[in-house]
């Protein structure tokens, strides 16, 4: 493998550094699922890489405050499935986390990893972006918060700066949790990326939003807000053509986990189940 | 640029202390430099579970850690299991029930068996297989490795 440098900062403000300093030759280093794997086959060769996990601020945990559930950027997968917290508010994203590899990745995987690392498949991006997360960002200029929506660009890229770092991600808390539901298709069952992911929420409101992933270069979301689709009464036939209508956001390509065909056409397929499952509020797809 | 860093960390109950640089992974370490060899490394991409080992009490891929994130970790590897030279019922269910054909994989599985048994004493066959879902063997052998991992919990039982 490549050589590279390894700093292990134990403050927050000595990481920025870190990255402003070897801008843009260093890379923050979460769980390094993906992180290794880069190393190692030489698509990316930073000069440092700097590890987040001894950093006093970003410890592992799931915090609740002002109405938000707050994860912080070294909180693995795992964990995040385990919290009750998170089961009861977040079911659909605790079912997407679940799905991510098998135990010993999830056991690695950060939240904030999966994001930035920005796959157009990671499986958490469609659950962040149907229920609001905020990205918190913490650069040499200080800290903003980006909307999740606003936070993906494209395969491998998000609106981070080199030196800018995620903190940690929020979630608004609602007093009702609103229903809200996963799904994938895989090519086997165990351990797969998706070829097709879908999230859906509909809240009391009439209000359906559709987190879709693997279908376009980044991840996106649609909304609904016409009370058809969160309608259980709604015939069948205007459900699927609204669905349709909503999935023309999307833009499919061929690649080895599947051609563009099937995935549009299984993208629909999934749709219509996964809202199906938010509506009754099964909670799975 | 790539300075090398003296790690301390505990292997199966043994402090060690090692010289490694930043490529270094916990896998290499593991293998060449403590000549703990019964840690397989295979795909070397996370896919296949040859390398799990248990850090600070979680199991990993050990192709996918660097030596040094591990500095000051608790590790235990499939040397760490069998006691005065007695395998755990664990291991011996592996022998019993066929479950070992070339045996490259066995280690991880029996490394991600012992983690499953220990969060879930009685898995059911899914749970099972979720439980193992990172852990590929090429002899095929799931159906014996599942029914090791049942005869261990079985047996926990009596
Ligand atoms: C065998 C295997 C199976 C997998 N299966 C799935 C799957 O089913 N679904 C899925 O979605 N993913 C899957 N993945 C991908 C991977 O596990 C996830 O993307 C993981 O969540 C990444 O998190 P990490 O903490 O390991 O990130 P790292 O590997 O440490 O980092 C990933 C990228 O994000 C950057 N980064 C990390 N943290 C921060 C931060 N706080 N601020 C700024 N940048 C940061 C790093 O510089 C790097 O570019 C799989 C990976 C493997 C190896
Ligand atoms: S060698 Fe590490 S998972 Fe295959
Ligand atoms: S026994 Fe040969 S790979 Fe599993």
């Amino acid at each position: 493998m490549q050589s590279f440098g390894y700093e292990h900062p134990e403050w927050l403000g000595q990481a920025v550094d870190l990255l402003r300093t070897h801008r843009p030759h260093a890379r923050p280093l979460a769980g390094g699922t993906d992180l290794v794997n880069r190393l190692r086959d030489g698509t990316l060769r930073p000069h440092v890489v700097v590890d987040l996990k001894g950093i006093a601020e970003l410890r592992p945990g799931i915090t609740q405050a002002d109405g938000r559930l707050w994860i912080s950027a070294t909180t693995v997968l795992a964990d995040l499935v385990a919290d009750e917290r998170m089961r009861t508010h977040f079911p659909a994203l605790v079912t997407a986390a679940g799905v991510v590899g098998p135990v010993q990745i999830r056991n690695r995987a950060t939240l904030a990893g999966n994001i930035c690392n920005a796959s157009p498949a990671a499986d958490t991006a469609p659950p962040l972006l149907v229920y609001r997360a905020q990205v918190i960002a913490r650069g040499p200029a200080g800290t903003r918060s980006i909307p999740i929506d606003a936070f993906f660009l494209g395969p491998g890229k998000t609106t981070l700066a080199r030196d800018e770092l995620v903190t940690a991600i929020e979630l608004p808390v609602r007093d009702r949790p609103v229903q809200a539901a996963f799904g994938r298709l895989t090519r086997r069952r165990g351990a797969d990326l998706a070829t097709v992911s879908v999230c859906v929420s509909v809240d009391g409101t009439g209000s359906t939003r559709i987190g879709y992933g693997a279908v376009g270069p980044r991840p996106l979301l649609a909304t609904d807000d016409s009370g058809v689709l969160a309608d259980p009464a709604t015939d069948p036939a205007t459900r699927t053509s609204l669905l349709a209508r909503l999935a023309r956001a999307t833009s499919p390509v061929s690649d080895v986990r599947a051609s563009q065909e099937y995935r549009r056409s299984m993208l629909l397929v999934l749709s219509q189940r996964v809202l199906r499952a938010a509506v009754i509020g099964e909670g799975e797809g | 640029m790539s300075r090398t860093h003296l790690i301390r960390l505990t292997v199966n109950r043994v402090p060690r202390q090692v010289e490694v640089t930043p490529r270094h992974m916990l896998l290499d370490l593991l293998r060449d430099d403590l000549g703990l060899t019964g840690t397989k490394a295979c795909c070397l991409v996370g896919e296949c579970g040859a390398c799990t080992v248990s850090l600070d009490g979680r199991i990993v891929n050990s192709c996918l850690v660097l030596a040094v994130e591990a500095d000051g970790a608790e590790v235990t590897t499939i040397e760490g299991l069998a006691t005065d030279g007695h395998l755990t019922r664990l291991q011996q269910a592996f022998l019993d029930e066929g479950a070992v054909q070339c045996g490259y994989c066995t280690p991880g599985q029996v490394m991600a068996a012992r983690d499953l048994l220990a969060h879930n004493p009685h898995p059911t066959t899914a749970e099972i297989r979720e439980g193992l879902a990172g852990n590929l063997c090429r002899c095929s052998c799931y159906a014996q490795i599942i029914a090791a991992v049942s005869a261990a919990a079985a047996e926990e039982e009596k």
